[in-house]
């Protein structure tokens, strides 16, 4: 039975990873297994709609509401969701502070679990071979090449990631907001700084 | 796995942001979770499986680009799915193969600017 795709491509050739990818779309619709309305509502929702604001979110509330810190630190899986942020993969949320001490950093050394529900998709690097093998091996010198260096005296903890649980950075808040709001707060949260590649803006420092 | 000063790609600039840098690797990440969400595999089922393979078949990439990155990931990732499907028995890889043939001669037989159609029939003209 034909079906109508109107794919967008400007040639006649179809490369032989789209032609896979298609392949296993028509069998599974054909199977009924997937629908491929539902398809584009998960690009559209993954690309547009879940991305690290909402884990800037998370974390600037937990800068300035107390109650809210000690929840995201006892049961982030539960504070997190309570803001309505749910993992569609059924993994536990851990969040995990940097203080002067202890800076954490996160990474997925089989393969990439990242908290999709707060942060989004992963960035290209975080997916990559190089900071998957190198992050626990040298965190300091990966740091490095994010432009991150943190003084002699602070420790580097590495959280690997698994497929039932990830990790949120909750980054250390900037001296000179007291008395912001979280809204205001929540800008100064960079995705890296979740991450632990990047430490939260300073206020007035370039995005 | 990698060499120890191998740099880490896409850290700023123009490859830092996009998740995707084909069509085919957003529809590929796509099935994959609608798959999930109907119940076909667990996701830590999917992580097992991805994983494997990402530590298995994978030399170092040799360009250190963003797009050559996110390629080799989501060929990886699109294997460990046709893979999976296969031990599932949703998909039979021979059928795969077969469908991907006809979508590739439907796409060259139709003329530029006309959606492409996929028709069983084409597959008859395969190769002996």
């Amino acid at each position: 039975m034909p079906h109508d795709h109107d794919h967008d491509h400007d040639g006649s050739e179809l490369d032989e990873m789209t032609a896979r990818v298609m392949a296993l779309e028509t069998l599974l619709t054909e199977k009924g297994i997937v629908d491929p309305a539902a398809l584009d509502v998960i690009i559209e929702t993954y690309e547009t709609k879940i991305g690290p604001h909402n884990g800037a979110t998370v974390v600037a509330r937990a800068w300035s509401d107390p109650e809210f810190h000690d929840w995201l630190a006892r049961d982030a899986t539960a504070a997190i969701a309570a803001m309505g942020f749910t993992g569609r993969q059924g993994e536990h949320m851990q969040a995990v502070f940097n203080s002067p001490e202890c800076h954490n950093m996160v990474v997925c050394t089989l393969c990439s679990c990242y908290p999709w529900s707060v942060l989004g998709l992963p960035p290209v690097w975080y997916k990559s071979m190089p900071y998957r093998a190198r992050a626990v091996r040298e965190p300091r010198a990966v740091l490095a090449e994010f432009g991150v260096t943190l003084p002699d005296t602070t420790k580097v903890r590495v959280w690997d990631s698994t497929a039932e649980m990830r990790y949120l950075v909750v980054p250390m808040r900037p001296s000179g907001t007291e008395g912001w709001s979280a809204e205001a707060l929540a800008e100064l949260v960079s995705r890296n700084s979740m991450i632990g590649t990047g430490l939260a803006r300073a206020p007035g420092a370039a995005q | 796995m990698s060499a120890p000063d191998t740099p880490i790609p896409g850290i700023t600039g123009a490859g830092a942001e996009p998740h995707f840098f084909a069509p085919w690797q957003a529809k590929a990440f796509a099935l994959t979770i609608a798959l999930h969400e109907a119940g076909t595999f667990t996701w830590p089922e999917w992580a097992a499986a991805f994983s494997e393979r990402l530590h298995s078949d994978i030399a170092p990439p040799t360009a250190t680009s963003s797009a050559d990155h996110a390629e080799q990931y989501f060929t990886a990732w699109l294997a460990t799915l046709e893979a999976l499907l296969a031990r599932l028995a949703l998909t039979d890889p021979a059928q795969v193969a077969e469908a991907a043939q006809i979508w590739q001669r439907a796409a060259h037989a139709t003329p530029h600017g006309q959606p492409i159609l996929f028709e069983r029939g084409l597959a008859d003209r395969k190769d002996s």
